[in-house]
């Protein structure tokens, strides 16, 4: 057989493929605005703070919902997970470093997620969704029923989390260390999760996604690739969850509930889900209105929310990245026009 | 007491807790099963319909039973507009939109009730004649759990005659099994959801009403008993109303005992129940096997 | 005498009470162009399913080249070389036609598990892909999204993403099915075209196709096969006629 010609990768479709990777011209905005932040708004640090972990939640669900297509209501099983790891290797004086400590809460969520995703992944539709709730409330449950070592219903408070690098105390009140700790932690993140879809284990998961059947047909092992791709998501939650115990210095069952899936469900698709930026757009479009909304009308956020999501399922299925993504195009088509 | 007793008395109060169980998440069973839509605002409306009979008791005086007519009348109404109006939009989109959509409409359930009603719970007073006890013989027992056990047995016999002996029982169980043949055969999908998802509204509105003795009946309603109507569906098997019915006594009735044996641990139990039998059989233990 | 390249013994498939395979003895020679034909409900599909590992038969084996495969996993079997092709496409809509080729080349070599090397600068993958559009005159619509090309070119991308898998055995079901006449030309030519060293099964209803394509045909009635042979014999056959040909000619 002769070997096949060379010359196509000037071809338009392999350029577009071979450049999709490349980072944007606005790529670096988002992180410099975050940076920014630390220097401008030195008072709202602890909103800042909470803000980047919701990103970081936010996408570890992007990967397995908007890249692999696994709809599930239980990604804050692997939050809980991670934050109740560093929190009680904490409270009970068995680990107190930060880093490591994050890498332990990774680690045990990923088992918690290649455990329960070798279980429920081989089901698919409402049962899965079933399965992925289930399990959540298990281990809520479970986290209540431990109150000897997870502090029950109270949850775990005053941890004593050590200063990073032995230097930089945690401060509850004034957390400058914990934002800029937050900020590098979600980077690498990003940046882990960015080669991840652009990759060919990305791209195939993007084809589980579009069509299970022809993955299958193709010879791809499809449950493993899921089952993978579930406990990386899980992982990633683990350290958003973890990093949310330290920079707070408390864990509660807050952390597992419905109340935080849902939530970061909601951000996830208000920005726009298999985006990438799209977690960044919807936690701080979500946060802001909160803030503001949430303490002095919690009912009519709860009533706005519910309006703003049936409005997303009816008419913007691609958030508000879709939204803008179309305008642009529409823009361009103009423009080519003219 | 004698422990002979003490079983008997607990079952019961299972059984009741089963029959509301049931005849709230029959609906979501048949509208899942039919539609395939995941309904997660399913709650909201036995949520809606439970206001509905309180303050119509409340406010307008009515009979308990004439408020439960009215509750199912009500919200079976407004829950055919809004599946004409927005859930049928829906029914090809992904299961992703379905979920966001249903929960965004509890979301504004909630928070309207809170708004216009306030949050704390709803007192639902029971006429005189089915407070009290009862003699069954062996033991006096409450009289409004046998009353519970007695309208789930006829809501069940009813709909089993109903799904099993009727024109549009026939066609629900055809669009059930296969819905392109249905359709084929000249049915009238579109009319065949409207009613049952307004009927299967209804219901959830009856058991939001008949339920709010021991549930409570507050906004929050609509979400803190989801995952148990859910779990309920799950056994029971998709579009089966005796599989629901099934899986509602067991449930309750494992609720009641375990809640009492073991109050600490009784929930994560069921939970854990669920997940291994959902595994064991991802279509409820009474559904039909996929294909 | 060498083992035909992929043989069926006795293969046998219930649902429930309905046989829809029964004692089927199939044999698929090296580079063979094979047809298999037979009224609706006659279970071709079901054939092609039990082939290519979807399905679990009832009873009997499935070898290749010799070998039994009835125990190898669907996704094992796509890598011992047997490809195929859907009755209805089932292709990634929202991908390029070349990612959708991509996909599959990058399975096949190995790199789908890969993660952190960027998918588009896999150049073997990219130019492998390429070529194989250029094989099949689709170069011109590798930008576009699947859901942007007409049928017949999505039939196209069909038969790129099996052949991307290198097979030695091409199941294709129902090729031209959908595919308005004024395009089928395009599937028809693409068939022709194939590799000689690929052994091709065609499940087809459309008896041009066949006749032009064949050089055996076997028939399947009810789920067993009813006669097989050259396509003279079974053009000759008036059994065959009486139960196929005839019927078909009432549809």
């Amino acid at each position: 057989m002769t070997p096949p010609q060379a010359g196509w990768a000037d071809h338009p479709a392999a350029r577009a493929l071979a450049s999709r990777h490349r980072v944007r011209m606005w790529e670096p905005i988002p992180w410099v605005l975050a940076l920014a932040f630390y220097f401008v708004f030195p008072k709202y640090l602890g909103f800042g703070t909470e803000l980047l972990v919701t990103i970081l939640f936010a996408l570890s669900l992007d990967l397995v919902l908007g890249y692999a297509g696994i709809v599930t209501l239980g990604q804050a099983a692997f939050f809980g997970a991670g934050a109740y790891t560093v929190g009680m290797l904490a409270k009970h004086g068995i680990w107190k470093e930060p880093i490591t400590g994050l890498i332990l809460a990774a680690v045990v969520a990923a088992a918690v997620g290649l455990g329960s995703g070798l279980v429920l992944l081989r089901t698919h539709g409402l049962t899965l969704l079933m399965l992925t709730l289930c399990t959540m409330a298990l281990l809520e449950e479970a986290a209540n029923l431990a109150h000897d070592y997870t502090g029950g219903f109270d949850g775990l408070d005053s941890l004593p989390i050590a200063p990073l690098f032995g230097a930089f105390e945690f401060n509850p009140l004034y957390p400058k260390t914990q934002y800029l700790y937050v900020l590098t932690v979600l980077f690498v993140c990003f940046l882990f999760v960015r080669t991840l879809v652009y990759s060919p284990f990305g791209q195939s998961l993007t084809g589980i996604r579009e069509n299970m059947l022809r993955m299958h047909a193709v010879g791809a092992p499809v449950r493993r690739r899921l089952v993978l791709c579930y406990a990386l998501s899980a992982a990633i939650a683990g350290v958003a969850g973890g990093i949310w115990a330290q920079a707070n210095a408390y864990v509660n069952l807050g952390t597992l509930g419905l109340d935080r899936a849902a939530t970061v469900l909601i951000i996830l698709v208000l920005g726009g889900y298999s985006r990438l930026y799209g977690a960044f757009i919807g936690a701080v479009a979500y946060m802001v209105l909160s803030h503001f909304l949430s303490k002095i009308y919690p009912t009519a956020w709860q009533l706005g929310l519910g309006l703003l999501l049936v409005v997303i399922a009816l008419f913007a299925r691609n958030g508000i990245l879709g939204i803008a993504e179309a305008a642009v195009r529409r823009l361009g088509t103009r423009q080519a026009t003219l | 007491m004698i422990f002979g007793i003490d079983i008997a008395s607990m079952l019961l109060g299972g059984v009741a807790a089963g029959m509301v169980l049931f005849i709230v998440s029959v609906g979501l069973s048949v509208t899942m099963g039919l539609m395939g839509f995941v309904n997660l605002a399913h709650g909201g409306f036995a949520m809606l319909g439970g206001y509905a009979i309180a303050l119509a008791m409340k406010h307008w005086g009515l009979g308990f039973v004439p408020a439960l007519v009215f509750g199912f009348v009500v919200t079976a109404a407004a829950s055919a507009m809004l599946e004409r109006l927005l859930y049928a939009r829906l029914y090809r989109a992904s299961e992703l939109d379905q979920v966001l959509f249903t929960i965004g409409l509890v979301f504004m359930m909630i928070a309207s009730v809170t708004l216009l009603i306030g949050p704390e719970n709803q007192p639902l007073a029971l006429p005189t004649m089915l407070q009290g006890q009862i003699n069954l013989g062996i033991t006096q027992y409450r009289t409004y759990s046998v009353v519970l056990i007695v309208v789930g047995i006829v809501i069940v016999g009813g709909l089993w005659l109903g799904f099993e002996r009727t024109q549009i029982g026939a066609q629900i169980r055809a669009a059930v099994d296969n819905r392109r043949m249905a359709e084929s055969l000249g049915i009238n999908i579109a009319r065949l959801f409207t009613i049952t998802f307004a009927f299967g509204s209804g219901m959830a509105a009856l058991g939001g009403g008949l339920g709010a003795e021991f549930l409570g009946l507050d906004p929050q309603y609509a979400l803190k008993y989801l995952v148990y109507f859910l779990i309920v569906v799950a056994v029971g098997g998709l579009g089966r109303v005796t599989g629901v019915f099934y899986a509602a006594l067991l449930i309750g009735v494992l609720d009641f005992v375990l809640k009492k044996y073991v109050p600490q641990g009784g929930t994560a139990f069921i939970y854990a129940l669920t997940i291994l039998l959902l595994l064991w059989r991802p279509q409820g233990l009474f559904g039909a096997k996929a294909t | 005498m060498t083992a035909p390249l992929l043989e069926t013994r006795a293969l046998c498939r219930n649902f429930g009470a309905l046989a829809a395979a029964r004692d089927i003895d199939f044999r698929l020679e090296p580079g063979a162009r094979h047809a298999l034909i037979g009224p609706n409900g006659a279970g071709k599909t079901t054939f092609v399913n039990l082939l290519t590992g979807v399905i679990q038969p009832t009873s009997g084996s499935i070898l290749m080249k010799g070998r039994d495969i009835t125990d190898v996993v669907q996704a094992a079997r796509v890598k011992l070389g047997i490809a195929r092709t859907f009755q209805i496409n089932r292709l990634f809509r929202r991908l390029s036609v070349l990612e959708n080729v991509c996909i599959a080349v990058a399975e096949r070599v190995g790199a789908a598990p890969s993660m952190f090397r960027p998918a588009g600068m896999r150049r073997d993958v990219v130019e492998e892909s390429m070529h194989l559009l250029d094989t099949l005159k689709l170069t011109a619509d590798a930008t576009h999204r699947i859901s942007e090309l007409p049928y017949g070119r999505q039939r196209l991308v069909e038969l790129a993403i099996a052949l991307g898998l290198k097979p030695e055995v091409l199941l294709l079901d129902e090729p031209a099915a959908g595919v308005p006449s004024a395009e089928s030309h395009i599937i028809l030519d693409a068939i022709d075209g194939l590799p000689r060293n690929i052994g091709v099964l065609i499940i087809d209803h459309d008896m041009d196709l066949v006749f032009r394509f064949a050089e055996r045909i076997t028939v399947m009635v009810s789920g067993a096969v009813f006669a097989s042979g050259s396509p003279g014999e079974i053009g000759a056959d008036a059994a065959v006629r009486a139960v196929y040909l005839g019927r078909a000619g009432h549809d």
